[in-house]
């Protein structure tokens, strides 16, 4: 461990503030930021959404948009004042002194330009190599990020590397020329678990291995707690509190700290521990509405095909060639749900989750295979008709990004009200009006933001706002498609305790699809694990995530990025480390 | 009920104002955020007053000939001087104007409503009618369009209405790109699954769910597309198709003065053709003003 | 797939699209309104004359069988004999089509010069004095009409200045048209050595090379900005100046070779708009193109000029659409595995 007040610092921000111009006059959007990174420390900056922790570090590299302006602070790198360098120093420092890695890796390069190209051109730049060793340069840069067949991958674009692919490379193009600070910004975001775990302990590996520091940027306290010295916590703009990892974890002394411990599922163990204690309800009673147990949904060898994009000729060259184009999404896959359950539905993007739940949702229709519905065979309507079918008002969903589920033109009210409309038929705007509001305070939404559009809600509110849509016919089954990915940790909380409460409340089913195992462990009695179409596990969520059987379920596990310091918290998962 | 006791008490002090109290209150908003959309409404309303009461206001017969006065200079009696028969250049221009804009006015809302309803279509259905479609209107772009206009009116008849259609079939692929693209990047939005779980049947949920959203471009579209349809028009007149002299109309009369140009009676042609432009650089302006009136993301 | 596949199958995909072409000139004159025999005896036909070109012309045979007889004519190259001069069409537009192309072609490369650069500037330069005079230059483009920026440019720079020749066609009387070689006069007359006829023919095609690229300006110098800007704003750019790269390299190789590709679409849409254009600067320049080709067929409805002359137009259009997507799959590599 290294102890980061004995050696001067490396990096050392003091006081920092940075504004933004907009149209209403300028916003603060860093304010009195302080902060240390000494040599060789990995040094975490966690918050929400918000935060100014990105607009940090872009005011560390200098490369703020034209908007944004450092009003006041000090910025020193290696003795030198950054923020009174003029440009030809900066750039000289970018890249070689002080490297940067993105979120979005695919967008971070160029998209015209061979990978091992853009390699060369930082080489070059810093005159780490010639026009003539710079080939074989990138190649070994390239090699240094554990890419196979690297002399090939020199060629390839961006668009035809993978997600993880291309974060390799954004790496090797900021660790070309072993800089002494790298500063990740979300490096992880949108990629899937396993591939997140792959990213993340290469940077670790590379970093170590040459001694550099790293600034550690993320809005997951689970990440900042395995791969950090120490953390800072940032809140709107400030830094509300720095600490040695272990003692931060431990002993947190902010209260919006231990809020954000707390709403991290990794260390509830049930669903109300991730709420702050004044904020804690009773716990429900325990759902038992009639029917408990008896079979509600059966699915039965459900099976997707996509056809292959393109036009009449492209279709007839790949007939013949058996199916070579086609993409089974869904690939024969089986499963129940019983009344008053819920079920998770857990694989990284692409295993077929989505494809499965919007087939049950009649929002496509299947290519082959069953799904009972208390009794009644669902697929015998086609998708394209069964907003009129009666079983319409039974099934409903809880989209994934609330603010894309609603329409732009309408109001909360009026998009909590369109079900009823609709499929209620009910009339009388006082009725439904009534109805609204009585749904609305049965998610939590404030009745004055009923008359609000969609953007002038926060991300939480129009979750409500969703949730109540869904809720509006009572539903029997409700899928929640990863209903808070989009929604910052404490804020998922929330809307995770809501859900619990709402389903004890009404007696529905719960198919809850979802990346994220620790939301899954709090959220469901079972769990169907799924990989490329597949189903690899299915079992009692407990029992899964203890002690998984398919190797795919192990790989899962492993991969949640877990501070070493919060285990004793989660001692009842035994989980297996790979 | 119960809940009314929770209700912070902003929602009941303060009703909900009406639709029409909302929608004034955002136009005065969106004027007065932007000068430059003031400005260009304030010219479009000179337009349209000028189009709707142009033969009340003209100080002139614009047909009248007066060979006596041909080819006079501006002056304190003819503000714009007058043309080789005499006639008064001001109230010609004047008069022009309805004409003028009515021609572009029912092309473009011919193209609008043929080209709007086609992209819809195909965008949201797909399929065989998007194939097909995409193909015809390809088709149509394959050509120069000002070149397809000529060919069309020369085929079809040396007619005003002829000057409309052409007109409204080279802008109609402009609308039915804008509104395929903008429909299909809704098709599978989330507000949509959701609007179909609520029981909205697919005409409905094209018609009422995606289609106001993708007004904001199309409004772009439209204004852009109303100068280009006014410049064709003259464009096609210029040269001698549609509008016969003596009737008065931008482009026959920018023709017409262009042979006195040459010998220095710049005033023939400078006026009608500064009316024409002025006439597009409003609808030019307007494009951003309209976006910001339909959309509500603009509200605040 | 290597460029000269890709080139080929761009060439195979240029058929439909050109077949589409024919099938709509072919019906713009059979199946709209009107007797097509009426149109192409002429203005001053007899009912004997007519009945006459309408069996000559096989316009009283089915549809489909004219098409069949109208594919056979085009493949043999024939557009028909054009009424007011007797001569063949196609012979006609060959002969014609050197100006127009001078002309458009000049207008293009001016208009280029001026606006990427423009553009490139303005973006970078964003609210900068050339940022303002960028948008300028759009907004007062988009709002001229070509052919009265002509006529001020003939009223100000012929008549008040007398810089400009007068606008009378491609080279005045004093000059000799030079062997012919490219067609373009300037250029002849250059490898004629004839500099004078050179020069004259220079200062006539200025002006309405001038009015054309003024129509052609304001598109591109906006694309152009609008890319310029999208590129500078994005994220991969962001990498570019992290990792250091100097401030020529970041605007050329990565901003502006990435703005490059909308660019080239929006050069096609400028393209067709100059064909258009080039019919209404022709005439108020006498230019003698096939624009004005194309018009004096118009006044005496000489139908098969004008279709020819649509037809020739969009072949040509097609051409450089073909070309402007090669060039686009050559730049982009994304482009390359659509097949």
């Amino acid at each position: 461990m290294i102890q980061p007040l004995h050696n001067p610092p490396l990096l050392a921000v003091r006081d920092l503030c940075v504004e933004f111009a907009t149209r209403r006059g300028p916003v603060t959007a860093v304010r009195a930021v302080s902060l240390q990174v000494a040599k060789g420390e990995t040094l975490g900056v966690v918050g929400e959404s918000g935060s100014g922790k990105s607009v940090t570090s872009y005011a560390v590299m200098r490369i703020l948009d034209r908007a944004g302006r450092i009003v006041s602070g000090a910025i020193e790198f290696g003795g030198i004042n950054l923020n009174g360098a003029d440009e030809p120093t900066m750039s000289d420092l970018r890249g070689r002194e002080i490297s940067m890695i993105f979120q979005n890796p695919r967008a971070a390069l160029n998209p015209i330009r061979p990978v091992g190209k853009q390699i060369e051109d930082v080489l070059i730049r810093h005159a780490q190599a010639t026009h003539d060793q710079a080939r074989a340069k990138a190649i070994a840069a390239l090699e240094h990020v554990r890419i196979r067949h690297a002399a090939q991958r020199y060629h390839a674009y961006p668009f035809e590397l993978s997600g993880g692919m291309c974060q390799r490379v954004v790496i090797a193009i900021a660790l070309a020329c072993r800089p002494q600070l790298l500063i990740a910004d979300e490096p992880t975001t949108g990629l899937d678990v396993t591939t997140q775990r792959a990213v993340m302990e290469l940077v670790r590996d590379l970093t170590r291995s040459d001694g550099m520091s790293t600034l550690l940027i993320t809005h997951d306290l689970g990440l900042a707690g395995e791969y950090c010295d120490r953390i800072v916590v940032m809140e709107q703009g400030q830094v509300v509190e720095q600490q040695d990892t272990r003692a931060l974890f431990t002993t947190p002394a902010h209260p919006y700290t231990q809020r954000l411990i707390r709403s991290t599922p990794h260390a509830a163990r049930t669903i109300r521990d991730l709420l702050p204690e004044d904020l804690r309800l009773p716990q429900p009673p325990a759902a038992s509405p009639a029917g408990t147990g008896t079979p509600l949904l059966e699915v039965r060898n459900l099976v997707k095909v996509f056809d292959p994009p393109g036009g009449l000729l492209q279709r007839l060259k790949s007939r013949g060639k058996s199916a070579a184009g086609t993409f089974r999404a869904v690939d024969g896959i089986s499963f129940g749900i019983t009344r008053g359950e819920s079920v998770g539905l857990v694989g990284e993007s692409g295993c077929g989750k989505s494809t499965t739940s919007a087939m049950i949702m009649r929002l496509l229709d299947a290519t082959s295979g069953s799904i009972l519905f208390k009794g009644q065979e669902l697929t015998a309507v086609p998708a394209g008709e069964f907003a009129r079918s009666p079983l319409r008002r039974e099934l409903q969903m809880v989209f994934q990004d609330p603010h894309e589920s609603l329409n732009p033109r309408a109001t909360a009210a009026q998009a909590i009200a369109d079900p009823l409309l609709r499929l209620d038929g009910m009339s009388g705007a006082a009725q439904i009006r009534a109805r609204v509001e009585r749904l609305a305070a049965q998610v939590g939404l404030p009745l004055d933001l009923l008359d609000r559009l969609p953007h002038q809600l926060s991300g939480g509110q129009k979750a409500r706002v969703g949730i109540a849509r869904a809720i509006a016919t009572h539903p029997e089954l409700l899928i929640l498609d990863e209903p808070t990915a989009a929604l910052d940790v404490s804020v998922q909380a929330v809307v995770l305790n809501l859900l619990s409460d709402l389903r004890a409340e009404f007696g529905m089913s719960y198919l809850f699809v979802s990346h994220d195992l620790e939301v899954v462990r709090l959220m469901c009695k079972r769990v169907i694990v799924m990989r490329a179409g597949r189903m690899v596990e299915e079992g009692l969520t407990e029992q899964v995530l203890s002690a998984p059987e398919a190797d795919y379920t192990k790989e899962l596990l492993a991969a949640i990025p877990r501070p070493a310091h919060l285990l004793h918290r989660v001692s009842h998962t035994k989980v297996a480390r790979a | 009920m119960a809940d009314a006791a929770f209700t912070p008490p902003l929602a009941r002090i303060s009703p909900p104002r009406s639709a029409f109290t909302r929608s004034f209150a955002h136009f005065r908003y969106v004027m007065t955020s932007n000068p430059i959309t003031f400005l260009a409404f304030l010219l479009l309303a000179g337009m349209i007053v000028i189009a709707a009461f142009g033969p009340a206001l003209v100080p002139h017969d614009p047909l009248a000939t007066l060979a006596d006065k041909a080819l006079k200079p501006p002056s304190a009696q003819h503000w714009f001087g007058t043309d080789q028969l005499g006639r008064d250049v001001f109230s010609r221009v004047i008069i022009a104007t309805r004409l003028d804009m009515l021609i572009s006015v029912s092309a473009v809302a011919m193209s609008f409503a043929c080209g709007a309803t086609l992209g819809a279509f195909a965008g949201y259905w797909g399929g065989w009618f998007d194939r097909l479609s995409g193909r015809v209107l390809d088709t149509i772009m394959a050509f120069p369009l000002f070149v397809l206009a000529m060919g069309i009116v020369a085929a079809a008849g040396n007619t005003i209405q002829n000057i409309v259609i052409a007109t409204a079939i080279i802008n109609l692929p402009f609308y039915a790109r804008v509104a395929r693209a903008e429909v299909s990047i809704r098709r599978n939005a989330g507000y949509v699954q959701a609007a179909r779980l609520s029981g909205n049947s697919e005409f409905r949920i094209l018609l009422l769910k995606i289609l106001p959203n993708t007004l904001p471009p199309m409004m772009v579209q439209l204004s852009l597309n109303m100068g280009w349809a006014i410049l064709n028009a003259a464009g096609l007149s210029f040269i001698g198709l549609g509008v016969r002299p003596p009737t008065a109309e931008w482009g026959i009369m920018v023709a017409e003065g262009a042979n006195y140009i040459v010998s220095g009676e710049w005033w023939l042609a400078l006026f009608p053709g500064a009316a024409l432009m002025l006439a597009v650089f409003t609808f030019n302006l307007l494009g951003d003003g309209l976006r910001d009136l339909v959309d509500p993301q603009r509200r605040t | 797939m290597g460029p000269l596949t890709i080139v080929f199958a761009r060439c195979l995909q240029a058929i439909p699209t050109v077949f589409g072409i024919v099938v709509v000139t072919f019906l713009l004159t059979r199946a709209l309104p009107g007797d097509p025999a009426a149109y192409f005896a002429g203005a001053s036909a007899t009912a004997e004359s007519i009945a006459e070109i309408r069996a000559k012309l096989g316009l009283d045979q089915s549809l489909p069988v004219q098409f069949w007889t109208y594919l056979k004519d085009l493949s043999s190259g024939d557009l028909g004999q054009s009424i007011s001069t007797g001569q063949p069409v196609a012979a006609e537009l060959l002969r014609r089509l050197p100006a127009s192309l001078e002309l458009t072609l000049t207008a293009l490369l001016l208009s280029v010069a001026i606006a990427i650069p423009l553009g490139v500037l303005a973006a970078v330069r964003q609210d900068s004095w050339i940022d303002q005079l960028c948008r300028l230059v759009v907004t007062a483009g988009v709002s001229l009409p070509t052919f009265f920026t002509g006529l001020l440019l003939i009223y100000v720079l012929y008549f008040l200045l007398g810089l400009a020749p007068a606008p009378l066609g491609r080279l005045d009387l004093l000059h000799v048209t030079p062997p012919q070689v490219t067609g373009f006069l300037v250029l002849d007359a250059l490898i004629a050595r004839e500099w004078a006829t050179a020069w004259s023919a220079a200062r006539q095609l200025a002006l309405p090379s001038i009015t054309l690229a003024l129509f052609t300006l304001a598109p591109l110098a906006r694309m152009t900005r609008a890319a310029m800007l999208q590129a500078l704003a994005s994220e991969y750019l962001r990498t570019a100046r992290a990792a250091g790269l100097s401030r020529g390299r970041v605007l050329m190789v990565y901003a502006f070779r990435n703005a490059l590709l909308p660019i080239v679409t929006t050069l096609g849409m400028v393209f067709s708009f100059s064909l258009g254009a080039n019919v209404l600067v022709e005439k108020v320049f006498a230019w003698p193109g096939i624009g004005s080709y194309a018009l004096e067929a118009l006044v005496v409805s000489d139908y098969a000029a004008v279709q020819g002359f649509v037809l020739s137009m969009a072949v040509l259009f097609v051409l450089v659409n073909l070309a402007i997507d090669i060039v686009y799959t050559l730049i982009d590599p994304r482009m390359r595995i659509e097949g």
